[in-house]
């Protein structure tokens, strides 16, 4: 199912997916939608890792591997993260990073 | 050109205008249901490089789990027709410049650099072979990673109860 797709545009892909993640962490100004950037980051980190083990090395395993504890990670950061959120909007009705400029005495 | 190779190029155009959409939208909600077919657009590919536990744990965590989180705090958190605000121009003109030069960077030691396929065989991925590394002790076994990622996720369990809980 291989044949034809060379792997660099593979990689051109998952790149653009990786800036596309970074240059919405910088330009974004609400906590989720910073949340959502950092799954594309994260996204295209597996796409590289499960593209570098099936077409140069596809005799292991490793890049699976890591892809999947990846996205097992991902999951429990999110939920920490949105719990954090929960607790700052319930302190500050808003959820713009703006507002969060204060550490409690 | 080949099926496949159409195919791909579906589903990497599906990526690359999700993505940006994600990042450039006014309306939050869209913005989540942008990210949604972006993840069903990885699961797609990762089926079509036939790692099909990796596209099944793709979809039902990703897709079905962090993206109905990311929807209900939405809704928790703040109008659901809410719109942004257009951010200020220094912003937006620093964040267009790290990622159009980051991008460039990436695609010029991409092309650069001579990718070479090992010449050993390729081995079967079906759920036999994942599930005897993924619990083997010997070399090649996940089963350490496997223990810290379960004791990993009851941390992150127990931790996002405590901190989202209502009152002292």
């Amino acid at each position: 199912m291989l044949e034809g797709i060379p792997i660099t545009h593979v990689l051109i892909v998952s790149a653009f997916m990786f800036f596309a993640g970074v240059c919405g962490f910088i330009i974004r100004r609400n906590m989720i939608t910073i949340l959502m950037s950092i799954e594309l980051i994260l996204n295209a980190v597996n796409i590289n890792l499960v593209v570098f083990n099936k077409y140069l090395f596809p005799d292991q395993l490793q890049g699976h591997f890591f892809a999947l504890f990846v996205v097992g990670i991902a999951a429990a950061e999110a939920s920490v993260a949105i719990a954090l959120i929960i607790n700052i909007y319930r302190r500050l009705s808003s959820i713009s990073v703006d507002k969060v400029n204060e550490m409690k005495y | 050109m080949a099926l496949n190779v159409l195919m791909f190029y579906l589903l990497s155009a599906v990526i690359v205008i999700c993505s940006v959409l994600t990042i450039t939208t006014t309306r939050i909600l869209r913005a989540a249901f942008y990210l949604l077919c972006v993840l069903v657009a990885t699961a797609g590919f990762y089926f079509m490089v036939d790692y099909q536990f990796m596209a099944g744990v793709q979809l039902v965590l990703y897709a079905g789990g962090i993206v109905v989180l990311i929807i209900f705090s939405i809704l928790l958190t703040s109008h659901i027709s809410h719109k942004f605000a257009k951010p200020e121009a220094i912003r937006l003109a620093m964040g267009i410049l790290v990622g159009l030069g980051g991008f460039a960077l990436s695609t010029i030691a991409i092309l650069k650099y001579a990718f070479t396929p090992t010449a050993n065989p390729a081995i079967k991925v079906d759920m036999q072979a994942i599930g005897l590394q993924l619990l083997g002790t010997g070399k090649n076994g996940y089963v350490l990673p496997f223990e810290v990622i379960s004791i990993l996720l009851l941390a992150a369990m127990i931790g996002a109860i405590i901190i989202a809980k209502k009152g002292k």
